[in-house]
């Protein structure tokens, strides 16, 4: 099952570490949940598994709603990946 | 409270005028019996802090925000609300946010507006870094738990 290329977005700390403020990526089949896209993520190279190093403190948005790790991607168009938010 | 409550978010660079938000939801309604309003300030932190850098998810900011002011109105009986959160770089003694709440009673007003910021500060996309009086970049704010917990005292599923 292939799937049309999303975009990725990154703020604050997780920006930083990767680099990038957003890309574009075609999900494979396995990346299922916001976990499983977290894993992969981390696995592309030293400066992702430097952002997500602590996996658990990673929130995750799917078309600017905010998801649980456990919870699936679904058809997303928009994937944003930050740290806890402090705002206020 | 017949008509739809009013709900007004804006997300930007701009300062504002809080006396002048706090009439507004007034509006010269005379149904309107309590206002109640919180703002915000970037603080030195002791004299350590030359300035806040706020960077924050444009569009979803400001969509969180609404979802949050949402469930306070359907929550309480209010009026309207106002919530105005600034981005970009901020100095000790400036204002980040304002939370404003009309309602016929104090009680509503002030419920509201405590449960609107404490949802605002765990649920909007607003991230907070620390530049040094020294000239330096600092950290990045940590999260707080103690955030964590206030919101989570409402008994919601999001807390």
């Amino acid at each position: 099952m292939s799937r049309e290329p999303v975009v990725i977005r990154y703020f604050a700390w997780v920006r930083e570490r990767i680099g990038l403020a957003e890309e574009r990526l075609a999900l494979p089949a396995t990346v299922v949940t916001a976990g499983d896209l977290v894993g992969w993520l981390a696995e592309r190279g030293e400066a992702y598994a430097y952002a997500f190093e602590a996996p658990g403190t990673i929130r995750v948005a799917v078309d600017q709603l905010h998801i649980e790790q456990d919870e699936p991607l679904g058809a997303a168009r928009e994937i944003a990946l930050f740290p806890p938010m402090t705002g206020g | 409270m017949d008509a739809e409550p009013i709900i007004v978010v804006r997300v930007g660079l701009d300062d504002f005028d809080v006396g002048a938000e706090i009439d507004a939801l007034q509006a010269g309604d005379p149904a309107v019996g309590a206002v109640a309003s919180f703002v915000g300030y970037c603080r030195d932190e002791g004299g350590r802090l030359a300035a806040l850098e706020l960077e924050h998810y444009p569009g979803m900011a400001e969509a969180e925000i609404g979802r949050v002011a949402r469930e306070a109105v359907a929550r309480w009986p209010l009026y309207a609300i106002t919530v105005i959160h600034r981005a970009g770089r901020l100095r000790p003694g400036e204002r980040i946010v304002l939370v404003a709440v009309s309602s016929s009673h104090r009680a509503a007003a002030f419920s509201a507006c405590d449960y609107v910021m404490d949802f605002l500060k765990t649920r909007a996309p607003f991230w907070k870094k620390e530049h040094l009086a020294e000239g330096v970049d600092g950290d990045w704010v940590k999260a707080k738990a103690e955030d964590d917990q206030r919101a989570g005292r409402w008994g919601d599923k999001e807390g």
